[in-house]
């Protein structure tokens, strides 16, 4: 409920365990997550954790995080019936959830926000980050000027040249950044990277994780700076629609924006729950990103999870023509969901998604960030088996301005 | 078999630290690891840590990174290690296999074990598996009879110190920083008083790693701890060297001045 202009109450932050859905003192969410670190980051991780647990029972975090949300990234956010848009979907009724409207384009700056809080709780002067298509390494570098944090973003050679513009508003923003030629030289080789600094710098330093994915407590910290787009979400349906959605769809890659929409509907058990993973150029190519759909139980990046993996546990490369998809694991409270039926994930390939961005922009005059329109195109084949009687929300969960060297090489333009 | 509970106490016999090094299994090539491994303990290393090449070696600096690209790009596999762990055990060095979790984890855990057991491997070390996790593990090693090795670090509190020992066999592993795996200039301070508050909470030897790379280095840390763990220092030789002889030729001759330094306590 919102009350006093607010839009975050601390039940909205945190869930409060109102569904269930929380990890367990270990961070396990059932089999999955934990912590599989070094022994040196232990006492970090349970720093970072005591002063999540006291900041998110403190009035006066949720009114400084409520304020920025509001006053910074542009909250509320609104929904769009998308019309034009639906006629694709078997005439389903899409309606979209626009965090491409927020601050710097994309969902991430609610997680960056609350982290940056967090860090100044921490006493922490130095953020890093890893960055997979540049938005969270956007949004961090964004929230560490707000606040004057020195920062170092840990990027992927390979992204670094796939998006370029972020990499140059990274540096406008006055962050370092970092670019890794190791192994993949994408998302997953930045983590690695990142956890390597983290390690060396612990005292000085926070890591502002930018997913649902790593040791505890990562995966809830950003889930729960993460949850106010499904809080909104769910009250803006009943607004707009009067009930809840038949449906709801996110892109899933470490899945951040996924369990932000997801996580309020998780008590709604009418309400279909859908991610997508990318499928690149599809699952028989070898190319992909399908960690949910098409890979088994690991361990990467200090979490128990699904992992693209070969028989013997080394890691495989993924593929997605969106970075920010491009990752071979996923956030264990995905994994949990997955395998407790609640949600159900799919794949989407390139061309899907690129159909789907496309189709966007030409019908409604939106620009849809490639990795939600991996969403857009999974909304499109639901509300073909849903029919028209459907309501789909989908996490429009950035813009795709950042995205359109990629368009002009596929679309020819 | 020669197992960490000989060498540690011929080590203290003989009023000495034990002198242990790493290499990842399949570089600089699948026989050249045997080799390396042996020219080391030629020149008095006791114990041996073969390194299990892993795609995403998150605690480790850019020498052993490049070493474990090399050898994972010569197609290296978990029976490779075996066999690489049956050739360095064949020298009679107690031989360690050092890995990740998930490698172990997507073998079967079991499995690992027994067959670590049957190439005549005395146990293991796992940088990233904390107490809360190893059950599992110090399970199977128990019934293959191999040995549990984890990692304190300058950051462990009393209550996580003894929470690791208290899953340890044969030694306690004592990062001496906080950072990844690389020889530094010097060892770090923090190093001698982790050892201290380690030994407040156990009896097993405690072993210091990360940063050592000379024979002064070692003698330094031999006067305050029961081994000295040399890895990044061997492989940075072995990677620059122009050839398999010369680079065994280096290794060798480190080993000795190191093996000299652990006598100098």
């Amino acid at each position: 409920m919102a009350h006093d202009g607010t839009i975050l109450t601390a039940a909205d932050l945190a869930g409060n365990g109102t569904y269930g859905n929380d990890p367990d003192l270990r961070g396990k969410f059932g089999i999955f997550g934990g912590r599989y670190v070094p022994e040196a980051l232990i006492p970090a991780l349970d720093e970072v954790a005591q002063t999540y647990e006291k900041a998110k029972n403190d009035a006066s975090f949720i009114r400084e995080f409520d304020h920025l949300l509001r006053t910074y990234a542009g909250r509320p956010t609104t929904l769009t019936d998308v019309p034009r848009f639906s006629e694709e979907a078997g005439g389903a009724r899409v309606i979209l959830k626009r965090e491409d409207l927020t601050h710097t384009g994309a969902h991430k700056i609610n997680n960056v926000l609350g982290q940056a809080l967090l860090t100044k709780r921490l006493g922490k002067k130095r953020v890093i980050a890893e960055t997979g298509a540049g938005q969270h390494g956007v949004a961090t570098a964004t929230a560490a000027a707000l606040m004057g944090l020195e920062c170092v973003i840990y990027m992927g050679a390979v992204d670094c040249e796939r998006q370029a513009l972020n990499v140059a508003r990274m540096k406008l923003l006055g962050a370092t950044v970092v670019p890794v030629h190791n192994g993949s030289k994408t998302l997953k080789d930045a983590i690695n990277e990142a956890f390597r600094d983290w390690v060396t710098n612990v005292d000085s330093t926070h890591y502002l994780f930018g997913t649902v994915a790593g040791p505890h407590p990562f995966p809830e910290i950003v889930r729960d700076f993460a949850r106010i787009i499904g809080v909104e979400a769910r009250r803006q349906m009943l607004e707009l629609t009067g009930q809840l959605p038949t449906a709801v769809c996110a892109a899933v890659g470490g899945g951040s924006n996924a369990i932000g929409i997801f996580h309020a509907f998780i008590g709604d058990r009418d309400v279909q729950i859908h991610g997508y993973e990318a499928a690149g150029r599809g699952l028989e190519s070898g190319e992909h990103a399908l960690t949910l759909t098409a890979g088994s139980v690991g361990v990467l990046h200090g979490s128990r999870t699904y992992v693209l993996q070969d028989d013997e546990g080394q890691t495989i490369e993924s593929h997605s023509i969106s970075a920010g998809l491009d990752y071979p694991g996923v956030g264990p409270e995905h994994a949990w969901l997955k395998d407790s039926g609640r949600a159900t994930y799919h794949g989407v390939t390139d061309d899907e998604a690129m159909a789907a961005f496309s189709l966007l922009a030409r019908t409604e005059g939106i620009i849809p960030a490639i990795e939600s329109s991996h969403a857009l195109a999974g909304a499109l084949k639901l509300g073909q088996e849903l029919g028209p009687e459907a309501t789909i929300l989908v996490n429009l969960s950035g813009r795709g301005d950042k995205d359109m060297g990629t368009a002009m090489k596929y679309f020819g333009l | 078999m020669t197992t960490l509970q000989d060498v540690f106490a011929k080590a203290k016999a003989e009023n000495r630290a034990a002198l242990i090094g790493y290499l990842p299994a399949g570089f600089p090539s699948k026989e050249g690891a045997v080799k390396a491994a042996a020219a080391i303990v030629e020149a008095g290393c006791d114990v041996i840590e073969i390194g299990l090449p892993y795609s995403d070696p998150l605690m480790d600096g850019p020498t052993i990174q490049d070493a474990v690209h090399v050898a994972l790009s010569q197609g290296t596999r978990i029976a490779d290690v075996m066999r690489t762990v049956e050739g360095v055990a064949a020298t009679g060095a107690a031989t360690l296999v050092m890995t990740y979790w998930n490698p172990i984890d997507r073998y079967g855990a079991d499995r690992f074990a027994r067959d670590l057991a049957s190439a005549g491997g005395t146990g293991t070390i796992t940088p990233d598996l904390t107490p809360e996790e190893a059950e599992p593990w110090r399970v199977a090693s128990a019934e293959a009879g191999i040995d549990t090795v984890f990692l304190v670090a300058p950051s462990s509190t009393p209550d996580r110190i003894k929470a690791v020992v208290d899953c340890c066999t044969g030694f306690v592993y004592a990062a001496s920083l906080m950072g990844i795996t690389g020889a530094r200039d010097s060892v770090n301070a923090a190093a001698e008083g982790l050892v201290a508050r380690t030994r407040a909470h156990t009896d097993l030897p405690v072993c210091v790693g990360l940063g050592i790379g000379n024979g002064r280095q070692a003698a330094e840390v031999a006067a305050y701890a029961d081994g000295v763990i040399v890895g990044s220092a061997f492989i940075r030789l072995l990677l620059d060297a122009p050839d398999e002889a010369s680079g065994l030729a280096a290794v060798r001759k480190l080993a000795a001045e190191l093996a000299e330094g652990v006598r100098q306590r």
